[in-house]
C-alpha cells in the first residue's frame, strides 16, 4: 500500500500530467501576451487561449465566445452575481439563492444586501439538501433579477434540479446562474437544455491548475451582460480585465477536454462505482452510519457519511495517512459545525460525526478498500471509548438526555 | 493542525478507558459536555474509606485533544484524595499536552469532568456516613 491516500478531491485535485505537459510550452517558448496583436508571440498565445475556450465551451454545450476566463470559481461567482446586480439593478433588486451554496455565492449576495440594498432570499433545503421548486416559484417576484443555485454541492454532493430551475427562470424572465464547480466535467451539462444563463467552473477541481477558472455568459436568448468587477484594459469582452493567464487557461482547456473524454468513456461511472463500493464496505461492517445528502441525486465523486457516536476530527486522527475532510466544528477555525450539514437539519451531533470522502481520476480500488479497512478500525477504536455509544447500547435515547451545555 | 506526540500517544493508547458501576456507593461519576457541541466526557472515580481515589475510568466523545485531556485526567486523579483532585487545573493539562489555543476548551472540559465526578463522590461519601451513623444507632 502506498503511503498516503488522497480522498479530498472536492477540495482540490492533483494536476493531471497531460495537463502539465500542455501548459509547459506556454511558460517558456510560447510566453507571449495573448493581447499582443502584432507579433507571432502574441498570436501563439492567443491561439492557445482560443483552443482552451473551445475546449471549455464543448463541455457544457456553449459557444466559445460565451466563455470568460477568470482566476477561479470565486471570481466567476463574484462577476456573475455582482456583475448582474450592477447591470440589471435598475430593473430589479431581488436575488434568490439557497442555504447550502458555497461562501463564494453567499458572501457576494450578502454584500449586495448590506451595501447596495438588494433583497436576498435564501431558500431552505430539505433533509437531502434539495431546494423546493414550489418555494422557488413562490419567491420570484417582478423585482427578481437573478437566481443563483449551485449544481452539485461541494460538501454533500446533492445535485439540484437545475433543468427545472432553468425552466422556472425562463418563465419569469429571470437570469439563472449556477456554480458548477463540482459538476463541470463530471456530470453532463448542457446550458441550452438546462436553461443556464451563467455558469462558474474552476480548473483545480478537475485535475487542472489552481488560480484559473471560467464563467459562461450567455450571448443569445437572452444576451446577458455583466458589469465588470475588475477594470483595466477591457479584456474578455470587457467583463474581466487583466492580462490572460495563458498557461493556466491552456491547462484549464486541456483539463476540460480530458473530462469530456472521461464523460464519454465511462470514467464517471467508474468513480461512482468506487464511491458506492466504499460505502458498501463501510455499511456492511459498521452500524449506525448514514449518508448525508441525496442517496441518488449526487455527484459521482462524493460520499459524505456520519458515523454516530464518534467525532469527526478524532476519527481523522485514526487514519492520518488518508486525506479526507470533516464537517466537525473541531476542524474549522470558527468552531462551528458545517453550515451545510446544519441546513439539512440532521442535528449538530451528526455534523460533528461526518466525514467527506471525495474521489478523483486517480483513485484506485486498492485505495478504496484500504480506506474502508482503516476507517472501520478507527470507528471501532473510538466507539469503544465513546460515552454516547455506551448510552445508546444501554437503550438510552440520547435526545432525551439533559446535557450540561458549555 | 499537527498534534503533539503526547496527544497522539493518548489517542492511540488511551489510559483507563471504561466504566465503573455508577450505582456503587464508592464511585463518583461526572458527565459534562453535549453531543451537539461536539464533546461529551464521562469521568468516573472509585474512592476508598479515606476518600482517596483508587481507580478512575473515562469515556469521551470528542476530538483527539478532548480524548487526550480526559485520558490524562484519569492518570492524574489516581492516588489523590477527592480534595486533592480538585487542585488539578486545566492550565496544567494544556501545558502537559501542549494543546494549541483553539483546543483549550478541551482541558476546561476535563477539569469540569473532574469537578463533577468529585462532587458526586463527595455526595455519596456523605450519604454513606449518614447511613452508617443511622445503622450504628
Amino acid at each position: 500500500m502506498k503511503q498516503s491516500v488522497y480522498l479530498d478531491n472536492n477540495a482540490t485535485t492533483q494536476v493531471d500530467p497531460r495537463v502539465v505537459e500542455a501548459m509547459l510550452p506556454y511558460f517558456t517558448t510560447k510566453f507571449g501576451n495573448a493581447a499582443s496583436r502584432n507579433h507571432a508571440f502574441g498570436w501563439e498565445a492567443e491561439a492557445g487561449v482560443d483552443t482552451a475556450r473551445e475546449q471549455v465551451a464543448q463541455v457544457i454545450g456553449a459557444d466559445s465566445k460565451e466563455i470568460i476566463f477568470t482566476s477561479g470559481a470565486t471570481e466567476s461567482n463574484n462577476i456573475a452575481i455582482k456583475g448582474v446586480a450592477a447591470m440589471y439593478g435598475d430593473k430589479g433588486r431581488h436575488i434568490i439563492t439557497q442555504k447550502t451554496e458555497h461562501k463564494a455565492v453567499l458572501d457576494p449576495c450578502q454584500y449586495l444586501a448590506e451595501k447596495h440594498g438588494f433583497r436576498v432570499t435564501v431558500l431552505e433545503v430539505d433533509a437531502q439538501g434539495l431546494i423546493d421548486l414550489q418555494q422557488l416559484r413562490a419567491a420570484m417576484t417582478d423585482d427578481t433579477v437573478l437566481v443563483s443555485i449551485m449544481h452539485g454541492n461541494n460538501e454533500i454532493g446533492t445535485l439540484q434540479p437545475i433543468t427545472e430551475i432553468g425552466r422556472l427562470c425562463k418563465e419569469r424572465g429571470v437570469l439563472f446562474h449556477t456554480d458548477a464547480c463540482q459538476t463541470f466535467g463530471k456530470v453532463p451539462i448542457d446550458v441550452e437544455a438546462m436553461g443556464i444563463d451563467l455558469l462558474s467552473c474552476s480548473a483545480h477541481k478537475i485535475h487542472g491548475p489552481k488560480g484559473v477558472g471560467a464563467l459562461y455568459v450567455r450571448r443569445k436568448r437572452p444576451r446577458v451582460r455583466c458589469e465588470a468587477v475588475l477594470h483595466g484594459g477591457g479584456h474578455e469582452r470587457g467583463m474581466r480585465s487583466g492580462t490572460l493567464n495563458v498557461p493556466g487557461i491552456v491547462g484549464l482547456g486541456r483539463a476540460a477536454e480530458l473530462c469530456r473524454e472521461g464523460l464519454a468513456n465511462g470514467e464517471v461511472q467508474r468513480m461512482a462505482q468506487l464511491r458506492d463500493r466504499l460505502f458498501q464496505r463501510l455499511s456492511s461492517r459498521l452500524s449506525d452510519i448514514n449518508v448525508n445528502g441525496h442517496p441518488t441525486a449526487r455527484t459521482p465523486s462524493n460520499l459524505n457519511v456520519s458515523f454516530a457516536f464518534v467525532e469527526g476530527e478524532s476519527l481523522m486522527m485514526g487514519f492520518s495517512e488518508i486525506a479526507v475532510s470533516s464537517g466537525s466544528a473541531c476542524t474549522s477555525a470558527s468552531l462551528e459545525p458545517s453550515y451545510v450539514l446544519k441546513a439539512l437539519g440532521v442535528g449538530d451531533e451528526l455534523a460533528h460525526s461526518s466525514i467527506r470522502f471525495s474521489l478523483g481520476r486517480f483513485t484506485t480500488q486498492e485505495e478504496i478498500d484500504y480506506t474502508a479497512d482503516r476507517v472501520v478500525a478507527a470507528v471501532e477504536h473510538l466507539r469503544k471509548m465513546s460515552p454516547l455509544a455506551e448510552m445508546a447500547a444501554e437503550g438510552i435515547d440520547l435526545k432525551t438526555v439533559e446535557w450540561a451545555h458549555h | 493542525m499537527a498534534y503533539s506526540e503526547k496527544i497522539i500517544d493518548h489517542y492511540q493508547n488511551p489510559r483507563n478507558v471504561g466504566s465503573l458501576d455508577k450505582s456503587a456507593p464508592n464511585v463518583g461519576t461526572g458527565i459534562v459536555g453535549a453531543p451537539e457541541c461536539g464533546d461529551v466526557m464521562k469521568l468516573q472515580i472509585q474512592f476508598d474509606e479515606n476518600q482517596r481515589i483508587i481507580d478512575a475510568k473515562f469515556k469521551t466523545f470528542g476530538c483527539g485533544s478532548a480524548i487526550a485531556s480526559s485520558s490524562l485526567a484519569t492518570e492524574w486523579v489516581k492516588g489523590r484524595t477527592l480534595d486533592e483532585a480538585l487542585e488539578i487545573k486545566n492550565t496544567e493539562i494544556v501545558r502537559e499536552l501542549a494543546l494549541p489555543p483553539v483546543k483549550i476548551h478541551c482541558s476546561v472540559l476535563a477539569e469540569d469532568a473532574i469537578r463533577a465526578a468529585v462532587r458526586d463522590a463527595k455526595a455519596k461519601a456523605e450519604q454513606g456516613r449518614t447511613t452508617a451513623a443511622v445503622a450504628a444507632k
